[in-house]
């Protein structure tokens, strides 16, 4: 299959010595959807930044539908379209405006430009509001000018970073529609970063999670759940004594994997009927308590947490920093 | 070609935000005349030491310009750093949009108002008693002189705002730039009666080149090749502050 975006050991640090990419690498076929998923600073939107030419990286390389990057960030630009994270609108300007001044940056002008912006209004529903000001609109109807603005000038590669933060439950599953259409109507190649793994699992054919800058495990989000074998079990706790609790699940052989959040571990276990009565004797037998026990097939959270979570947070560990944190789970849990 | 039209759509963007705005419009349009009425009264009794001569209005008339000129240009950046912050300035910068654009549509906005203010100045100059000796020509100059200060300023702090992209640091630049060079000009005081150190560091003052030049064309034996020598240092700086403008944003960039 054609490749439409390609990044090959793209490097970056920030002065003095944040590494905000280290090695990161990915392939999008032309006209699917990549999700790339990560926590904020993981490096996902310095990805979109270095591949979309608004920043360029210490090392490596970098193609999009075709174009190096690198060697000619203006034919990049022509061909692309960015939605970034925050929104791009003038809010002095009206809609309309916004996007007329956005076709002739991109040399559409006269008649073809009224036209399209008019047809770009109708399509995101912003007809009526297209003569108000833009700092009138809501977040949703912000979000659908930024979009519309990303595709005036009909790009083949659309970077939409973090697209659905902040919008409200509606708006997201509105914006999630659009974006599927993008890609089945119009074969669009989206890289689209986020937080949310449910938006990743129903948009993204394929999805790639970040950490530290590189990329951690790439594939498809049935491939990447069913490479998590078992069960996954779920204890709450009736108070956070992560320290405790995770000590207690290392002596227990019919798990591994034991990840804690607060007052909820989570652990994996090959047979999970079998493995619930040696969870809560270990537990019992160090006086943690547990209000409930749940067992379920992986889900794209699983998937996340095994390889990119450290959700033995600071919440868990009083007092104690993330990487100490880490480690201490880390050594108890291998 | 697109590079003009880029131009000018970021000059109407500019433009819109004025007329729309009534209040803005307002003070625009209304400062330069406090000013000229108020340091008109304030520093009238300079005419009454020894050694000035001439009517104080045209004196001062070009002065109140140029300072017009600095102060209101010195702003300009203001909107590139809003932008910054709102992700305006991301979305153009990856658009193929040529990155002169950018600078050129927000200068020649800034040097249009500054413009129209002088051409108010001089009409409210008229009424206060002003002569113009110098006829059209010197107001034509005159205009020209406020333009082209505003269009260098406004280049230099764009440049400042997008390095810098703190309103805090623009405010301080601003305020450290644009009295001193005022002061340290003709602007409110004649070159005869100012220390002679203020005179030599005037002579590398572009808010005095300014001064001269407008001051020279608004009177009856101008002197042309003044005029004309401090019309070509500014567009000289108004040239290297426009290009120090524009290669700020790669500076920008390399920054992301």
């Amino acid at each position: 299959m054609e490749t439409a975006i390609e990044a090959k050991d793209l490097r970056k640090t920030y002065p003095p010595d944040v590494t905000a990419l280290d090695g990161l690498s990915l392939s999008v076929a032309r006209g699917t959807i990549f999700g790339l998923l990560g926590r904020n600073g993981a490096g996902k939107s310095t990805t979109v930044r270095v591949l979309s030419t608004l920043s360029r990286p210490d090392g490596g390389t970098g193609r999009v539908a075709g174009i190096d990057v690198l060697g000619d960030p203006v034919g990049v630009r022509r061909v692309i379209g960015v939605v970034g994270q925050k929104h791009g609108s003038d809010g002095e300007a009206t809609g309309r405006e916004n996007l007329v001044l956005q076709g002739e940056f991109y040399g559409i002008t006269g008649r073809v430009l009224r036209q399209r912006v008019t047809e770009s209004l109708e399509r995101f529903g912003l007809t009526d509001a297209g003569g108000r000001k833009a700092k009138t609109y809501s977040g949703g109807m912000s979000r659908r000018l930024d979009i519309a603005m990303g595709l005036l000038h009909r790009p083949e590669v659309l970077f939409l970073d973090e697209p659905t933060a902040g919008l409200d439950p509606e708006a997201r599953v509105a914006l999630w529609r659009e974006i599927e259409r993008l890609r089945s109507e119009e074969q669009m190649t989206i890289l689209l970063t986020t937080h949310y793994m449910d938006e990743a699992d129903r948009l993204a054919s394929r999805l790639a999670i970040v950490d530290r800058g590189r990329v951690v495990v790439e594939g498809t989000p049935a491939g990447l759940k069913s490479g998590l074998e078992g069960d996954t079990i779920h204890v709450e706790l009736d108070e956070a004594t992560g320290g405790r609790a995770v000590e207690a699940l290392g002596r227990v052989g019919e798990i591994d994997d034991v990840r804690i959040d607060g007052r909820s571990v989570r652990a994996r276990a090959r047979d999970g009927g079998a493995a619930v009565p040696a969870v809560l004797g270990a537990l019992e037998a160090r006086g943690v308590r547990a209000t409930s026990v749940t067992m379920a097939r992986p889900s794209l959270d699983e998937v996340y947490l095994r390889y990119a979570g450290r959700a033995f947070t600071a919440t868990a560990a009083t007092g104690g920093s993330l990487d100490e944190a880490n480690q201490e789970f880390e050594g108890v849990a291998a | 070609m697109s590079g003009v039209r880029q131009t000018w759509q970021v000059t109407l963007r500019g433009v819109r935000v004025f007329v729309r705005n009534p209040a803005y419009m307002g003070i625009t349009l209304t400062q330069p005349l406090i000013w000229l009425v108020l340091f008109g009264a304030l520093f009238k009794a300079v005419t009454r030491i020894p050694g000035f001569h001439g009517s104080y209005i045209d004196f001062l008339t070009p002065g109140i310009v140029v300072m017009l000129a600095v102060s209101s240009a010195g702003w300009s950046g203001m909107g590139f750093i809003e932008d910054i912050h709102g992700g305006v300035m991301d979305r153009q910068l990856a658009s193929p949009v040529w990155r002169g654009a950018l600078n050129a549509g927000t200068v020649i906005y800034t040097a249009v108002t500054i413009m129209v203010q002088t051409l108010l100045i001089v009409a409210l100059g008229l009424a206060l008693g002003a002569s113009y000796e110098g006829g059209v020509a010197g107001v034509v100059v005159l205009i020209l002189v406020g333009g082209l200060l505003g269009a260098a300023f406004s280049s230099l702090s764009n440049g400042v705002a997008v390095l810098a992209r703190q309103r805090e640091a623009l405010i301080g630049a601003v305020t450290m730039v644009v009295l001193p060079l005022t002061f340290l000009s003709t602007a409110l005081m004649q070159k005869s009666l100012m220390p002679a150190w203020i005179q030599t560091v005037a002579k590398f003052n572009p808010v005095n080149w300014a001064v001269e030049a407008g001051r020279s064309a608004a009177t009856q034996q101008t002197d042309w090749g003044l005029v004309g020598s401090r019309l070509g240092l500014l567009v000289g700086l108004t040239v290297i502050c426009g290009v120090f403008a524009t290669r700020a944003f790669g500076h920008y960039q390399r920054t992301l």
